[in-house]
């Protein structure tokens, strides 16, 4: 099958939001553009995850990806567009915001210290203390008690939490790290490509574990070069090509060709088609 | 792959009596975390010779007064040192800023006639402003900390001379400052401070093995906790008996002691410490999790050298004087290898400030040893450096292994 043949497949984004008016999307953007210098990164892309629910981000090298995660994290703040959380507008102009608002990034490199171990870097910078301050005492008791329960209702398999990170297998950090994220009430998650340097086991355990916090509610954004692990792991499915929404897809009703040929622009995908209705409208 | 990750290590404990302590050991050496054994050992095979060496001088308790003395003064310096090295960091001015931290409080006491009380304490803060000033120019300009430290190194040595002035010698009679090595405990009070200090090892223990009992979580066998407290109040009940025969135990043994005690203390149960070995691990990672990295970088320089500077005046006490060279000899090398052979990493987020207390013990028991047995300072020095060497490459070896696991 070649992208020649196939029809761009019916998006429904725009249905859904109609119908189902309950699920209202933890996060939403709408035309939203970056741009560095001469580089316009991202043009009129709009974007949404609901809760109970895994987005996968899709695309070729340069189309966007990084840039729209970094300015859903606040380190690459928007130039043009909305954002809301919840259904309020609000704005993102820096990873504190984003913090703050209930999104939690897991970046590929991780940010774990190696020479902690999983409790210290679960409570990395927020360690429960007896009282404020440099000197309050760590209450280590209670941080160990949260940390067992949050990784047992993950389901994350660890020798002991008073293991050293450094001596944890790739899988197992990642869950580290993924795991610190959902420990602080956030509401979604951003993967940037959680499972790009795991085998197969290791890859596993991670797609369980995000299928495990859409189950509990989070709506998890997952960056992948890895069309197997997105189709494994998403609902929908977002495509952007040089910096451009393409559109957003039901995993269920998209085949792996149509992806691709999405991605590749071998097919249009719906931005003209819903710029050219947006412009009637 | 699930059975053994599932497998808690620490449960090898939980199976019972001595048996499990054992296993749990075991099991940590055969994954390499030899944690202070190597050291132990070091420190046995070392005292081992001397013994033999010296037809038992070595033990004799004036000398072990004698090296008690010696060790307090590198010790203090060794703490701060562990904290730079923890943070990945190096401090190449801990000797000399000792010496011109003294000369400061020798000058004030001495020759400005400041009660001895206020002088140790201006020492010790002026070397706190040396350490604030180093990790500013750190921090604020990004220069490493061995080119600023080694700019230091040969800035300050230039500034104890401006400080001493002309006599270039000051002698210390006031009886404050000579007291903090002069001073020593027998009997009762000697008694009374070691019991304090095993109430305190075993009362930690104790407690913090009922609140995580109370809390559900996995705690220390009652097996494992008795046999470390008896071997902790064995080598105190030893030392005591052995010190208290002659002079007694030194105050400045207690006091570093303590600050070893207060300071670990500090590195282990603190958001602070956890801040520096945060930093140490993964600086970046600290960043993004909201650690203040430069601010945690200036307080432990600001630490560094204030522990050089309290190092320098109990070097001064114990010398009755400060001389222009003072700080300027072996006693940096001397307080870094401390460090590291107490098992502190040079790169960085690995290391305790107990194992400085060790390592001291061992860099002070060879040069007392070989002292004894009046080698001479070439082959001292040699010797000196091979224990060094060897120290730093079981602990290369041990963490190759660890890897691999």
């Amino acid at each position: 099958m070649r992208g020649g043949g196939l029809e761009p497949p019916p998006s429904h984004v725009r249905e859904e939001q109609m119908t189902v008016g309950a699920t209202v999307p933890l996060l939403q953007m709408e035309g939203v553009s970056k741009r560095f210098g001469a580089v316009q990164a991202l043009t009129d892309v709009r974007f949404e995850v609901r809760p109970h629910e895994v987005m996968g981000l899709v695309g070729d090298n340069g189309a966007g990806k990084s840039t729209l995660i970094k300015s859903i994290a606040g380190i690459h703040p928007i130039d043009e567009g909305t954002i809301r959380w919840q259904g309020q507008a609000v704005t993102i102009r820096s990873p504190h915001d984003s913090t703050a608002l209930g999104i939690a990034t897991v970046y590929q490199d991780l940010a774990l210290c190696d020479n902690l171990d999983v409790v210290g870097n679960l409570f990395l910078g927020r360690e429960t203390s007896t009282a404020g301050g440099g000197l309050a005492v760590l209450d280590e008791v209670s941080m160990e008690r949260r940390s067992v329960e949050v990784l047992r209702r993950l389901s994350v398999k660890i020798p002991s939490v008073r293991t050293a990170v450094a001596s944890l297998s790739g899988g197992q950090r990642q869950s580290v790290a993924v795991a610190r994220s959902v420990l602080w009430e956030n509401k979604v998650v951003l993967l940037d490509e959680p499972t790009a340097a795991l085998g197969v086991a290791q890859t596993r355990e991670v797609l369980d574990l995000v299928k495990r916090l859409r189950d509990e509610g989070h709506g998890v954004v997952i960056i992948s070069h890895n069309l197997a692990d997105v189709f494994e792991v998403a609902d929908r499915v977002t495509v952007l090509r040089l910096g451009r929404w393409v559109g957003t897809y039901e995993i269920s009703k998209v085949g792996r060709e149509q992806l691709v040929a999405l991605m590749t622009g071998a097919v249009p995908g719906e931005s003209v088609q819903g710029s050219a209705e947006e412009a009637q409208a | 792959m699930t059975a053994t990750l599932s497998d808690d290590p620490r449960l090898e404990a939980q199976r019972g009596g001595l048996a499990g302590v054992a296993a749990l050991y075991r099991r940590r050496i055969s994954q390499g975390d030899l944690g202070q054994l190597p050291v132990l050992i070091g420190l046995a095979i070392i005292w081992v010779v001397f013994w033999w060496a010296t037809n038992g001088n070595f033990f004799k308790p004036e000398n072990l007064v004698n090296l008690a003395l010696q060790m307090a003064a590198i010790g203090t310096i060794a703490i701060g040192v562990v904290f730079v090295l923890l943070l990945g960091e190096i401090d190449l001015t801990v000797g000399i800023v000792s010496g011109l931290c003294a000369a400061i409080m020798a000058v004030l006491n001495v020759k400005m006639g400041i009660p001895g009380p206020i002088a140790v304490l201006a020492g010790t803060l002026a070397g706190t402003a040396i350490g604030v000033f180093h990790g500013f120019w750190i921090t604020r300009f990004g220069i490493p900390s061995f080119v600023v430290t080694l700019a230091g190194l040969i800035g300050w040595a230039g500034a104890i001379l401006i400080v001493l002035g002309d006599t270039g010698t000051v002698n210390i009679r006031d009886p404050f400052i000579t007291g903090l090595a002069g001073t020593f405990f027998k009997g009762i009070s000697a008694w009374i401070l070691a019991a304090l200090f095993i109430l305190y090892f075993a009362g930690t223990g104790y407690v913090g093995r009922r609140r995580r009992l109370a809390a559900g979580l996995i705690a220390e066998t009652w097996s494992l906790l008795i046999v470390r407290v008896v071997v902790v109040a064995l080598a105190v009940v030893i030392a005591v008996t052995a010190l208290t025969q002659e002079r007694g135990v030194p105050l400045s043994l207690v006091i570093l002691v303590g600050l070893v005690v207060l300071m670990d203390y500090v590195a282990k149960r603190t958001r602070f410490g956890r801040m520096v070995y945060a930093v140490g691990g993964n600086a970046e990672a600290a960043r993004r999790a909201g650690i203040p990295v430069s601010l945690v970088r200036v307080v432990v320089f600001a630490l560094a050298s204030s522990f050089a500077a309290f190092g320098g005046i109990l070097n001064a006490s114990y010398l009755l004087a400060v001389y222009q060279a003072s700080g300027s000899g072996n006693d940096l090398l001397n307080a870094i290898a401390s460090a590291v052979i107490g098992g502190t990493s040079l790169f960085g987020g690995r290391g305790t400030v107990w194992a400085a207390l060790l390592g001291i013990l061992v860099i002070q028991s060879i040069a007392n040893g070989m002292f004894l047995l009046s080698l001479d300072q070439s082959i001292k020095q040699v010797i000196t450096g091979l224990v060094l060497l060897v120290a730093v490459t079981i602990d290369a070896l041990a963490r190759r292994g660890k890897a691999a696991t």
